[in-house]
């Protein structure tokens, strides 16, 4: 049996847990699932559709939101007591905090951002991510229960229609006020406005070709498509646009529908962040740039000529 | 208060990866390569001397490595570290748990008495995202990861992280561990004055304990080179209706 902790933020379901399940099922058929906190009780039998027979929901007076000490210590228990092979959740930020905890609690070894796994008997191989992706290790991890996370955007999510709903088991993890200490207290900005970068189908994202004027085109082209607005690192560490757009190997990583780069001449650490991406326009001046390789399709001409007319072109074809 | 932060040694991230022939790590003998240092430990780094800056004390860095990290504890000396603590390794790999431990009990049992461990969220090279969760759990103090905003009053850290389009608000006593990113401030350059007093300031070397890799590397591997060309859509802005026409083939634009 393999266990896969699932986010949730706040009873909405985290989608990215649900490769993790899906890479679950790749290894095993019996698949349960770990979720923490009284609001995941409504969303847990949805996850039948991913294979779930069970869902374990630790439930407890101290879990109002997100605490990764707290969350770690529930799953390290249920881990315990149902002794699965594997422990696994989505190399998101939470899923590798939570399974970090729940591997230091234990003392065991933790392999974050697989893209593939093979368990054995006291020893696992697994192929992970370093370097965000730009290089693959092969390791060996000797233990004898798996603490995984598996990279995202690797293994697809499918649901199958007509599946049973999962059924819900209620536990109450052991947690002491040090482990409840680190928890969401407050929400602030954003808040309902706007589309989340990691999210969002559609990103158009501008680097140091931009210039710090040039991005009212890429905002207007963004509202148009639904979308949003990202940057490379060069144009948030010269304060042009703030850290939360930054996409790639330290800022966010997206796998939208569309991705546009412009203005960006494809640095691996910005490549790692945005390869994922179905489809990619690249916008440069230079036919040369890196990011010419990992486009699908590219304009030659400068950001500040071409983005006008492209948001014209777009507004004129949503009539 | 006095901060702890821990740094590692790692190579430039190069325009065009490569390995060394028994493929176990990146190939750092081209001109073009250096060593540098994980960005979100320039951060960590940074926000410890603005928390000194402003509430006096020392900040000390630690290493896990070889005697070459010296060149990066002396890099954040230029930048307001005091002082440094280089746990000296040989050139295997050592595994996240065996770092955190050594790494916790060099803190530990250091004559100073730390208010704070700084550590980035993950390293650049192996991006492990454990270190500092296992460091907080060694050490028996809590820990928040993917610090973007971090202020401290009256014995308690306020971190912010980012959620979707939210920022989450933490609040945890001292002492603690913060687990910064990347964006979390703005790194300072080093002056001339810091990097000669930079020169002067000591690094003690301790020989951590060795332990088995549970976690062990093989060998690594390149993922398939994209060689893919781009569709030229146009030059300039005569490209613009060419653009539409993908974006409704793609089905962005209906």
């Amino acid at each position: 049996m393999i266990l896969v902790y699932v986010d949730h933020d706040r009873g909405v379901l985290d989608e990215l847990s649900l490769q993790a399940l899906a890479a679950a099922r790749g290894i095993d058929a019996d698949v349960q699932a770990v979720l923490i906190g009284v609001d995941a009780v409504a969303l847990a039998p949805r996850l039948g559709e991913f294979g779930v027979a069970t869902a374990h929901v630790g439930v407890h007076d101290g879990l109002t939101d997100y605490a990764p000490m707290a969350a770690g210590r529930a799953v390290s228990q249920l881990a315990e007591r149902l002794q699965p092979t594997a422990v696994l959740a989505a190399g998101s930020p939470r899923g590798n905090e939570v399974l970090a905890h729940a591997a230091a609690i234990m003392d065991e070894p933790f392999a974050a951002d697989c893209t593939s796994i093979t368990l054995g008997d006291g020893v696992s191989e697994v192929t992970r991510y370093r370097w965000a992706g730009n290089v693959f290790e092969e390791a060996r991890v000797h233990a004898p229960m798996l603490y995984a996370t598996t990279a995202l955007h690797v293994f697809a999510a499918d649901p199958q229609s007509g599946s049973a709903p999962a059924a819900i088991v209620e536990f109450a993890p052991d947690l002491t006020p040090a482990d409840l200490a680190v928890r969401v207290l407050e929400r602030t900005g954003g808040g309902g406005g706007g589309v989340s970068l990691a999210e969002a189908k559609v990103v158009v994202s501008g680097g140091r070709g931009v210039g710090e004027a040039g991005f009212g085109p890429l905002e207007e082209l963004a509202e148009l498509l639904g979308g949003t607005v990202g940057c490379s690192r060069v144009v948030t560490s010269a304060g042009w646009r703030p850290h939360a757009e930054q996409v790639g190997q330290t800022g966010t990583k997206v796998a939208p529908d569309l991705y546009i780069a412009i203005g960006i001449s494809g640095a691996t650490q910005h490549i790692a962040g945005c390869k994922n991406a179905k489809t990619m326009i690249a916008i440069n001046s230079d036919p040369d740039a890196t990011i010419m390789s990992f486009a699908d399709y590219a304009v030659i001409g400068d950001a500040a000529t071409v983005m006008p007319a492209i948001v014209e072109a777009v507004r004129a074809a949503k009539g | 208060m006095n901060v702890a932060v821990c740094i590692k040694r790692v190579p430039l991230s190069p325009g065009r990866w490569s390995l060394t022939p028994d493929a176990t790590a990146i190939d750092t003998s081209g001109s073009a390569m250096g060593w540098t240092l994980s960005p979100h430990e320039e951060c960590a780094t940074e926000a410890a001397v603005q928390l000194i800056e402003a509430d006096g004390g020392e900040v000390t860095a630690f290493s896990l490595g070889t005697a070459d990290s010296t060149e990066q504890i002396r890099e954040l000396m230029a930048v307001g570290v005091s002082r440094g603590v280089l746990l000296e390794t040989g050139a295997d790999e050592w595994d996240p748990q065996a770092t955190a431990a050594a790494l916790a009990s060099a803190i530990r049992d250091d004559a100073t008495t730390y208010d704070m461990v700084i550590v980035g969220t993950e390293s650049a090279d192996t991006s492990g995202y454990q270190v500092g969760v296992r460091i907080a759990h060694a050490l028996g103090w809590p820990i928040v990861t993917n610090v973007k905003g971090l202020s401290v009053t009256g014995g308690v850290a306020r971190c912010e992280r980012v959620v979707g389009t939210d920022r989450e608000v933490y609040e945890v006593s001292l002492p603690a561990v913060i687990a910064v990113k990347d964006g979390v401030n703005i790194p300072r350059y080093p002056s001339v004055p810091g990097r000669i007093k930079a020169r002067k300031k000591p690094i003690d070397t301790v020989a951590p304990t060795a332990t088995p890799a549970r976690l062990e590397k093989i060998r690594l591997a390149l993922p398939p080179q994209e060689t893919g060309t781009a569709t030229v859509l146009g030059t300039g802005p005569e490209a613009a209706p060419r653009v539409v026409e993908v974006l409704k083939e793609i089905g962005v634009l209906t």
